[in-house]
């Protein structure tokens, strides 16, 4: 079949010289003086200025080098303020009806018809409270969130974020689209990976894959917004409790974009290095969003189908977190020599061996992080506290996990602190992890992905917690 | 460019015979069918600038809710679905919004290679109608490769907000090919863009497509010597004129193309395109 090229390329040759140099040229100029004369009869204005000047006016203002980060900054924490002051309610009543009452009356259920006491400790002490509690401490948050950022979307918000961030993108070696996939992450790291095909070199797209871990994806975004509310929202006086604790989601938020272009920066120096490409960004007009459809789409595309996954993971963790804590080798249960023997390196990470267990556990899904800490931290209490065995300390509220976590738990702020870090850095989900080797192909880079955030995690959370300690 | 040809993720059953399926003999003028189209008997692709609101129109056809968002390059991987209407099943696959079909990156090299190794029986363009003279480079490169080309002209609503309008009728006779002004996300013009599409999918003598517009004699003898070596080369190749005029460009998914033999698919009269279960719609009735 060659001979048909060699036809083309003789041929090519013998057109005059600036007839085949510029050949491609010349066809995409006609190309275009042709749209613009059909568009220039086809199309009537009328005082389109108006309408147009509105969007000039908002881009002025959202993509500026200063105040569009300024805006950036506000929109997020508004999003979280509301997340964070919208969810408590209904996550206390949620708590109440699933946890309290539901467990209870469950746990009676199964005595009165006589199940033996592991049944009854397996499916309701384990799988049936994680899995309330999941919901509980999910649901709300969730139902909240993602129809705000869906509305930010639809609005056509995301590509300005794109857009502001593309220059630091630029200058730290990778790609601009990154910006958009980082945003994809927001939602969730697998979709975020999987949406890096938008990048064509494969240099730009490795670091892309590489760093999507630092947006925070949907299951790790209850663990913030918890952590805050209940600690570090803790510490001011209640009238500025909201304000402070969003404040902190969207610093863990600012240190992610941080460590993403780090990190982009550092491979790009190092293992990665290469020419950036340059790439157009079309930033499309606002749009007034469809409020009830995006209420719709969000609640159904994305709460529900999170949740439900939460639920999936939760129910089987339920049933670890139970045996764990109530299979016993020699005078201890299996939870506590695990959580024994992880204390030393929790400890030096601000951590404790309960929280670095629960991540053990929660390996296929960040969304349970916060419910197995609880329920480990529980189970092991009762035990340690000479309560009686089985017994379940029962919580009413936020307020009340806090508690918990510092009485039973001896948390300190340094502890909340560093799990909103490492809820930031650390390995991504199994799910994500299987998605970057689909996408890769490479076991080495899924490797790295997956490592390298885990020890960024380890070296950032140490660290905090040596200056902590020294400073404190 | 490897093996970046589209392969069919559902396939009909082989021996599908005549063009009634069973589906559709019950339903009403348009029922959805959603991911699964099951039989079908025309290969509809949907392409268009990003941002066009080509998702919207794809779930509107379909029934499917994939998320829609409001920014460029949102959709990555290549949806397909299905609808019925007047009788006959559609099978729909949803490509990556490029600008043109220059083929300088991944999204374009699939858009292009679907229009042009998948031959669907009909090509719906989505364009903005709030930015017509940006989306037109991209219908008019697709108007070069096939005449069954339906124009959606999508946003009417927004253009209108914005003062502006669209003279649909000029426009039709400037492009020889439909257009149907829409709004999709208000399933605004869905009906005549379904009648439209209809139409073109069983239209016997589509428009010929687009000549490419050049006045340079010696290029022009380059080209039709060329296009004859194609067509000799691979008998019952369309647009051997366009293909020629590709390898006068050097453009390296076509040389490609001829390389590896792909190009043959094309012409192969009872073989399987790829977005085909049989190759075009009139064998089928026959």
């Amino acid at each position: 079949m060659t001979d048909l090229l060699d036809e083309a390329a003789r041929l090519r040759r013998g057109l005059s010289g600036d007839a085949s140099h510029d050949l491609g040229d010349r066809i995409v100029e006609s190309l275009y003086t042709d749209a613009a004369r059909i568009a220039a009869t086809s199309v009537d204005r009328d005082d389109a200025r108006a309408k147009l000047t509105v969007d000039r006016a908002l881009d002025r203002v959202l993509t500026h080098r200063v105040w569009g980060f300024v805006a950036m900054g506000v929109l997020f924490f508004g999003v979280f303020w509301f997340t964070i002051a919208g969810a408590a309610v209904p996550s206390d009543l949620l708590y109440q009806l699933l946890v309290e009452n539901g467990h209870g009356w469950l746990r009676g259920l199964f005595e009165a018809v006589g199940a033996p006491w592991w049944v009854t400790g397996l499916l309701v002490d384990g799988v049936y409270l994680a899995t309330a509690w999941v919901i509980a401490v999910m649901l709300p948050p969730m139902a909240i969130f993602f129809p705000l950022f869906t509305l930010l979307e639809d609005f056509g918000y995301l590509p300005r974020v794109a857009f502001n961030l593309d220059r630091l993108f630029a200058r730290s070696g990778a790609h601009g689209k990154q910006a958009l996939t980082m945003m994809m992450g927001y939602g969730c790291n697998a979709a975020g990976v999987t949406a890096t095909r938008i990048i064509d070199s494969r240099r730009e797209r490795l670091i892309a894959i590489i760093t999507n871990n630092f947006s925070i994806c949907n299951g790790r975004w209850p663990t913030l917004i918890l952590m805050g509310t209940i600690f570090v929202g803790a510490v001011v006086p209640p009238a500025l409790a909201g304000v402070v604790a969003a404040g902190s989601v969207v610093a863990v938020v600012i240190v992610g974009i941080g460590v993403t272009l780090a990190v982009s920066w550092l491979l790009s120096r190092t293992v990665l290095r290469g020419e950036s490409s340059v790439y157009t960004l079309e930033l499309p007009p606002y749009r007034p969003p469809q409020v009830l459809r995006t209420l719709y789409t969000s609640i159904i595309d994305r709460t529900l189908k999170v949740l439900r996954r939460a639920v999936l993971m939760a129910a089987p963790a339920g049933a670890v977190i139970w045996l764990v804590g109530n299979v016993h080798l020699g005078d201890a249960s299996v939870a506590a020599h695990l959580v024994t023997a992880l204390n030393p390196v929790g400890w030096v990470i601000g951590l404790n061996g309960v929280i670095l267990l629960a991540y053990l556990v929660a390996v296929p899904a960040n969304e349970i992080i916060i419910p197995t800490i609880v329920m480990l931290t529980l189970t092991l209490g009762a035990n340690t506290l000479g309560a009686a065995p089985g017994v379940m300390l029962e919580l009413g509220d936020d307020a009340q996990i806090g508690s918990v976590l510092v009485g039973v738990g001896g948390w300190t702020l340094l502890t909340a602190v560093n799990l909103m870090l490492f809820t930031l850095l650390h390995n991504p989900c199994s799910t994500t992890v299987l998605t970057i080797w689909h996408e890769t192909r490479s076991v080495r880079w899924t490797t790295v992905a997956t490592l390298l955030p885990l020890g960024l995690g380890f070296a950032v959370c140490a660290l905090t917690a040596l200056i902590w300690r020294l400073v404190v | 460019m490897g093996t970046p040809l589209p392969t069919p993720g559902v396939g009909p059953s082989p021996d599908h015979s005549g063009g009634a399926c069973a589906s559709c003999a019950l339903s009403p003028a348009s029922s959805r069918l959603g991911l699964d189209p099951g039989r079908y008997d025309h290969v509809v692709a949907l392409a268009g600038n990003p941002n066009t609101g080509k998702s919207t129109v794809f779930n509107a056809l379909t029934g499917l809710r994939q998320h829609v968002g409001n920014w460029a390059g949102k959709t990555v991987a290549r949806a397909e679905g299905g609808f019925s209407y007047g009788g006959a099943g559609y099978r729909i696959v949803d490509l990556p919004g490029t600008y043109s079909l220059l083929s300088t990156s991944t999204d374009e090299d699939v858009a292009r290679d679907v229009l042009l190794f998948g031959r669907p029986d009909v090509v719906v363009v989505v364009v903005d109608a709030t930015r017509l003279e940006r989306n037109l480079p991209l219908v008019l490169q697709i108007r070069q490769i096939t005449g069954r080309v339906v124009v959606a002209l999508n946003l009417v609503d927004e253009a209108r907000r914005h003062g502006i309008t669209v003279d649909t009728r000029h426009l039709t006779r400037e492009l020889g090919v439909p257009v149907v002004a829409t709004a999709a996300r208000r399933g605004e013009g869905l009906p005549d863009l379904l009648a439209a599409i209809a139409q073109v999918a069983t239209a016997d003598d589509p428009p010929a497509p687009l000549r490419l517009v050049h006045r340079d004699p010696a290029l022009e003898r380059a080209v039709a010597e060329l296009a004859a070596q194609v067509e000799a080369r691979f008998p019952g190749v369309p647009n051997s004129r366009w293909v020629a005029l590709r390898l006068l460009e050097g453009d390296a998914g076509i040389e490609e193309a001829v390389r590896t033999g792909t190009l043959g698919d094309l012409a192969e009269v009872d073989g399987t395109a790829p977005l085909h279960a049989v190759s075009d719609p009139q064998e089928r009735s026959a």
